[in-house]
């Protein structure tokens, strides 16, 4: 093994969002600083590479957002999708700072546009970075290196040792190479565990092994785990993972954004089987489809078909890869393999419990079917207008609730009290305040505020 | 796996209808250029949607460094380079002779060879034609005989063109064109809308990542540079015919007033656009017609220099070859109008005027 021939102030391990407001904050403090990312340069900055928006706080207008999103709000907000399991301190904490972290992040290289089209719900609550989330990423690298930060790609830590109440140096593979790396404070931003997909079979049960991951394969809470086992405080629950329903022929890992699909509320979703097993119209999509992972990772091969007809294919967002097409219901089942008999019988059966009315794709419309027993409570219109369509649905994981417990100072802690010169931020550390759930562009406003906050605390240890 | 789903060679069109149907799921870069906003008008895109898409494209690459799904990526994104294959296709198709425009579009020393040949005419024509009376280049080449020579030589290429525009509006569907629509394609190409990035910060050229507003900057220097010494020329005939006014002109008349500074801008200009495509990454763009791209920046500043070298020897024994190359640099300019990267502007203005008459971009819905 290999010592790095210098000793740092700060060793950050991870290379996103939380990990370079970190680095940057550290740096224009004086301290010298050193990212371990743990990806190559062109997959540089973990999941944050697929963001697109940070929900922010604010009083008014403040471009780009529009009208205000004050702190009651945005906590009711998170309310509503954690179910109380949040840590309100910690919360409002994030919440507060989110608004000057507005502000800072313009003055550090990223850059705003008006929300993007077809999130115009979002305009008011939620940033949209010009270019998403690998622009902003960008901007960061630069900014870090312009502050003399020093950047070293394809960094694998294997083990930050604990020594004490302190860290005393930590493990990595640098391209292929032992390294050891000296540094008088640390901060943890290297993500959850969801690229693991063993890990993720040992928390869910061999089903897991079926899903996708939406973003970076080089999640996979090495550090996390290692930190864990030497008696750091932990939150979340080991066994969940948030998932979405995605496009079930997207890669593996980092299908990232173009692998959704919006077409559920238009669709009837059935099952292996042809059957349908949940309300596809039970609310408006940005309301409902961090529910839909969960709900085909319950069926049978961890798989969903949505089926659509012409009336309604042009009523979401264009999906990456063509549905399935077919001129008949059976045909199209055929295609995706499925039973033909099976879902006609389901079709017919839908299709006889639809009840004429009018209808409004883009607000709730009380167009239900009648005497089914898994009903449709919107937007319920019979599938009988050829060309049929078709999408495979499979759970694509976003990220895992796991995390290191931290204080508001961003601090990891043991049972015998914090650990000095460690602390947490991002993703690792997400789970002390999103229990359950998740808040459109919460991950990225945890990632900043925290990611400051360890930056400078880290700082200030070393001064 | 990868390996095996690489599909076999698309053509330019099909390629970048891959990646744009890709792209069009995303949508994060639609605050950088017309593009983005122009491409969710559609779910499945026709050729001509997808000419008309490129023409819009201003290369600036913003996108390119944004993009989640860039090599090594298996989709493998790359709309610059895609965009800007499908853009010179769009010219080549379109040109008549298409083989010209193949030739010059891609090869820097078939425009070089064109040069030498006519260098080799006006120096033939200097000694052949030489006049007997006649003040400062006149007394080389008689007034007549250059507008004999020089309007046709403008003037076909330019129709030439007008006949690939008409062709160009077929293909992508472009509707009645409206003095609004013309206005605000002007408006954008007077200002370079599409290089500011959405951020005005510019584009992403020559340092990678980091944004830049030299190849805005220096683009505008040569064109506006360009359109003045355009403009000193045309006011040289109005002062020839309507005034009686003849070359060759003091510092302080129309001609050297709009000729001189636009000369020195357009030596700017060509200098650092030259120096930028050197820093650049070839490969965001067509790379097989670089070669060609390099050579027309060079000729324009080959027109700008000899042309500044004229007015400073004036007076010289040097008047007279200087004149000869100098008069050759705008003929084969001239000539190659249809066939070389000088066709860009009038697709441009084209696509532009094309998107101002659609109708605003809707958003999907999610």
């Amino acid at each position: 093994m290999k010592d790095w021939p210098e000793t740092f102030d700060l060793a950050v391990v991870g290379g996103g969002n939380a990990a370079l407001c970190a680095a940057i904050t550290a740096a224009e403090a004086g301290a010298s600083v050193l990212v371990l990312e743990g990806a190559p340069a062109p997959y540089r900055g973990g999941n944050s590479r697929h963001t697109r928006n940070f929900r922010c706080m604010h009083r008014g207008p403040m471009f780009p957002l529009t009208g205000a999103y004050e702190e009651e709000e945005y906590l009711h907000d998170l309310m509503l999708v954690t179910k109380g399991k949040t840590d309100e301190g910690l919360a409002r904490l994030a919440i507060r700072s989110s608004e000057e972290c507005l502000p800072w992040m313009q003055a550090h290289g990223v850059r705003f546009q008006p929300s993007l089209s077809g999130t115009l719900s979002l305009s008011r609550t939620n940033a949209f970075f010009l270019g998403g989330g690998k622009a902003l990423v960008n901007a960061y690298y630069n900014t870090a290196a312009d502050l003399g930060v020093k950047i070293a790609y394809d960094a694998q830590v294997s083990h930050v040792h604990l020594d004490g109440d302190r860290i005393a140096w930590a493990e990595a593979e640098i391209a292929g190479h032992p390294v050891t790396v000296q540094a008088r404070a640390f901060v943890l931003a290297s993500g959850g565990f969801q690229a693991d997909l063993d890990w993720l079979a040992r928390a869910w049960g061999p089903a897991a092994r079926n899903f996708l991951i939406r973003g970076t394969p080089y999640n996979r809470g090495v550090v996390l785990r290692d930190m864990l086992d030497q008696g750091a405080d932990s939150v979340g629950d080991p066994t969940q993972c948030h998932a979405v329903a995605i496009d079930g022929r997207a890669p593996k890992y980092d299908g990232g954004i173009v692998t959704r699909l919006d077409c559920v509320p238009f669709s009837i979703v059935v099952n292996r089987n042809g059957d349908r097993f949940y309300d596809e119209g039970e609310d408006v999509w940005p309301k409902r489809y961090a529910i839909w992972g969960r709900l085909v990772a319950a069926q049978p091969d961890q798989v969903g078909y949505a089926l659509i007809d012409a009336k309604s294919i042009d009523l979401f967002m264009p999906s990456v890869f063509p549905p399935v097409k077919a001129d008949t219901i059976e045909g199209l089942a055929a295609q995706m393999n499925l039973d033909p008999q099976a879902v006609r019988r389901t079709v017919d059966g839908f299709n006889a419990a639809c009840r004429p009315g009018p209808f409004h794709p883009t607000e709730l419309d009380g167009l239900r079917t009648e005497g089914l027993e898994i009903a449709k409570t919107n937007w319920a219109r019979p599938l009988d207008t050829p060309p049929f369509y078709g999408y495979q649905l499979r759970p694509g994981v976003t990220f895992t609730y796991l995390g290191l417990k931290v204080d508001a100072r961003a601090q990891v802690h043991t049972a015998a009290g914090p650990i000095r010169n460690l602390w947490a931020a991002g993703e690792i550390m997400a789970g002390s305040i999103l229990g359950q759930g998740y808040l459109a562009g919460f991950g990225m406003t945890i990632g900043t505020v925290f990611g400051r906050i360890a930056g400078k605390e880290a700082a200030a240890h070393v001064a | 796996m990868s390996l095996d789903l690489t599909p076999p060679q698309l053509s330019a069109t099909e390629e970048a209808r891959r990646q744009i149907e890709i792209c069009n799921a995303c949508r994060y870069c639609e605050g950088f250029c017309a593009v983005f906003p122009a491409m969710t008008r559609e779910r499945a895109f026709a050729d001509g949607d997808l000419t008309q898409l490129a023409n819009l494209c201003h290369n600036c690459r913003g996108c390119y460094y944004a993009c989640q799904y860039t090599a090594p990526h298996e989709f493998a994104l790359n709309i610059p380079a895609a965009l800007a294959e499908v853009r010179v296709d769009s010219w080549e198709r379109l040109a008549r002779p298409q083989a010209l425009a193949r030739l010059f579009q891609t090869h820097g020393v078939a425009m070089a060879g064109a040069l030498v040949v006519a260098l080799a005419a006006f120096f033939w024509a200097l000694a052949a034609l030489r006049p007997e009376t006649g003040a400062g280049f006149y007394a080389y080449l008689a007034h007549n005989t250059l507008v004999a020579i020089f309007v046709p030589a403008f003037l076909l290429p330019l129709a030439l063109i007008g006949l690939s525009l008409r062709d160009y509006w077929r293909e992508v569907g472009g509707g009645r064109v409206r003095l609004s629509h013309v206005l605000r394609a002007f408006d954008s190409a007077a200002r370079m809308k599409n290089l500011s990035g959405g951020h005005g910060e510019g584009c992403n050229f020559e340092e990678g990542d980091r944004f830049s507003d030299r190849r805005r900057v220096f683009h505008q220097l040569m064109m506006y540079g360009f359109l003045l010494c355009f403009a000193s020329t045309a006011s040289g005939t109005v002062l020839h015919y309507g005034f009686g006014w003849e070359a060759p002109y003091p510092l302080l008349s129309p001609p050297k007033i709009l000729g001189v500074p636009g000369g020195v801008m357009m030596l700017a200009g060509t200098a650092g656009l030259v120096w930028l495509k050197l820093r650049a990454t070839a490969a965001l763009g067509a790379v097989r017609v670089w070669g060609g791209e390099m050579a027309f920046i060079l000729l324009l500043g080959a027109i700008a220099a000899t042309g500044l070298a004229l007015y400073g020897a004036s007076g010289t024994a040097l008047v007279g070859p200087l004149l000869a190359v100098h008069l050759a640099t705008v003929m084969v300019l001239f000539l190659l109008m249809p066939f070389s990267k000088m066709v860009h502007g009038f697709f441009r203005l084209a696509a532009l005027v094309a998107e101002a008459g659609k109708p605003a971009p809707a958003g999907g819905g999610e």
